[in-house]
């Protein structure tokens, strides 16, 4: 029994923990262009294809993680530069399709120079290992998902917190024009907040690829979708909201997935979606609402 | 050559011309008054120095340079810094962070600490609570929160749009006061404000804006003299600006 509530701790943390990276990911471009970045996903292909390509050199399994968490970054910041730049002063419906757009392409590059098929990187074998701890196991995948993510958690905390374009991105949030205002380059900001998304979607990537085992061109559909989710559970106005909405949403699944009846687990996720559409009504504004209603304009 | 020219300047939103032709200049140390109805164009004005909104036509010239088409993160770097209507400081951030990110021009970190130090002892009620939420004050605390944080760029000159609306009687007072004292302190002050009678005890000269256009141009005292005028701001209700120029 024990052993139980503490497996689904570490898994639902696990999972919630990469959740709430996915759902940063996506609201820290949100919060300053209010574009809901639907090419996030390909971020994470981005990623699970360099696990492919750099898995088949020689180097340690941990550079090529590295390596593919940059090709991420890389591609946020040519997205940012190539496509939504030139649209940036355009409608918000404008950048969505832009997005949607951007997603369609990466998919049917990675579809046409890559394969259709599900590809097989290289993972590091200790991911399919277990512990056992006075009889408890634990998966060494869910453990370091749960690691990983809680230090990224930290890891940008401190960097929204402690540096001048921490607190540039902080303050574009509240108030992009009052910010270019002030002095902060606009160019400056929004490559920041892409870059930070890419390290996200990288770091998710990760574990998300050590879970399905294979990569393929529409790995980022389910990511850009819980990530969406997570999002409007917790809060769209904050970062906190993304995180809160993220663990929310991981606890929930590992919970239904372990106690819900075996003929019904078939419909968890109805009963998952139900449950989020039930929050909603609510709470319009999330779990976590906005701290302070803005003025007008 | 003044400090800040602005001639002809045309700004409109789609088919609603907003200014059309305003010309006005401040000289080095001047505080210069920008009245003038809801939607006689004062706010679109300086939006358009500040590089919020392009001009359709016209210039503006600070310090010898054009500020047309030059983006806003630039228009602070060459010593111009808003205080815009409504305050819009950033109220997630801290009053500290507020005051840090208003020296995001300054590379100089003493410098910061410096005068963070000194506009929260020029400010108590900041200084108290400068680990708190900006959100969490109250509108006139807020105000002067907007005006230190513009401060911490080392500006040469401020532009603030309506630093008395919505604040108390007592606050707006307080909010007059801190001009004047600004003032003191040799800051050149372009100051949009609908307070007309306020605005005519701190400033040297003003400009009547009416339908985007300079109706007026002159010294406090002259404008008092014009019947017109004094009759439409000054006179009549106790809010000045309730009635109509034509």
């Amino acid at each position: 029994m024990i052993s139980d509530v503490a497996q689904y701790l570490v898994t639902s943390l696990s999972l919630g923990g990469l959740y709430a990276l996915m759902a940063l990911g996506l609201i820290i471009v949100y919060g300053i262009l209010k574009l809901i970045n639907f090419a996030y996903g390909e971020l994470v292909m981005v990623a699970g294809y360099g696990l492919l390509i750099f898995g088949r050199s020689p180097w340690p399994w941990i550079i090529v993680a590295i390596l593919s968490v940059i090709c991420a970054v890389i591609a946020a910041l040519l997205m940012e530069r190539i496509a939504f730049r030139p649209v940036r002063h355009a409608s918000p419906t404008t950048m969505l399709i832009t997005s949607f757009a951007v997603s369609a392409l990466l998919q049917n590059l990675a579809l046409l120079t890559i394969s259709p098929r599900p590809q097989v990187p290289r993972l590091p074998s200790i991911f399919i290992r277990n512990l056992t701890f006075r009889g408890i196991r634990i998966d060494v995948l869910d453990l370091s998902g749960l690691i990983v993510s809680i230090l990224a958690l930290i890891a940008l905390t401190v960097f929204l917190r402690r540096t001048v374009i921490g607190l540039s991105l902080r303050a574009a949030a509240d108030d992009f024009t009052m910010t270019r205002l002030m002095g902060v380059r606009a160019n400056m900001v929004i490559a920041a907040a892409f870059a930070i998304s890419g390290f996200m979607a990288g770091i998710v990537a990760l574990f998300w690829i050590g879970n399905a085992r294979s990569t393929t061109p529409t790995i980022g559909l389910e990511p850009v979708l819980i990530a969406f989710i997570a999002s409007v559970v917790g809060g769209m106005s904050s970062l906190k909201g993304a995180v809160v909405g993220g663990y929310v949403l991981g606890f929930l699944t590992i919970g239904l997935q372990t106690w819900l009846p075996q003929e019904v687990n078939a419909y968890r996720n109805a009963v998952l979606f139900g449950i989020v559409i039930v929050v909603l009504l609510l709470r319009p504004d999330g779990i976590i609402r906005p701290a302070y209603s803005r003025e007008a304009r | 050559m003044s400090l800040l020219e602005v001639a002809d300047l045309h700004v409109r939103y789609g088919a609603i011309v907003a200014v059309r032709g305003v010309s006005l200049r401040v000289e080095e140390g001047e505080a210069v008054g920008l009245i003038g109805v809801n939607g006689a164009g004062k706010s679109t004005t300086m939006s358009a120095i500040m590089g919020v909104v392009k001009p359709e036509r016209g210039s503006v010239v600070f310090a010898g340079e054009s500020l047309v088409g030059v983006p806003p993160e630039a228009v602070i770097r060459k010593g111009l810094a808003p205080v815009m209507e409504g305050r819009r400081i950033f109220p997630t951030l801290t009053v500290e962070e507020n005051l840090k990110i208003g020296a995001a021009t300054v590379k100089d970190k003493e410098q910061i600490a410096a005068d963070i130090e000194k506009w929260s002892t020029f400010f108590p009620v900041l200084k108290e609570r400068l680990g708190k939420p900006a959100g969490t004050l109250s509108g006139g605390q807020q105000q002067m929160l907007a005006v230190a944080r513009a401060m911490m760029s080392r500006p040469t000159m401020v532009l603030m749009d309506e630093p008395s609306l919505g604040l108390s009687p007592k606050l707006v007072g307080e909010i007059f006061d801190l001009i004047r004292q600004l003032r003191e302190l040799g800051m050149s002050i372009l100051l949009v404000e609908q307070n007309v009678r306020m605005t005519l005890d701190v400033v040297d000269r003003v400009y009547l804006l009416s339908t985007g256009k300079v109706d007026f141009e002159g010294t406090p005292a002259e404008l008092r003299a014009r019947g017109d005028v004094e009759r439409a701001y000054l006179h009549g209700t106790s809010s000045a600006t309730k009635p109509a120029v034509q």
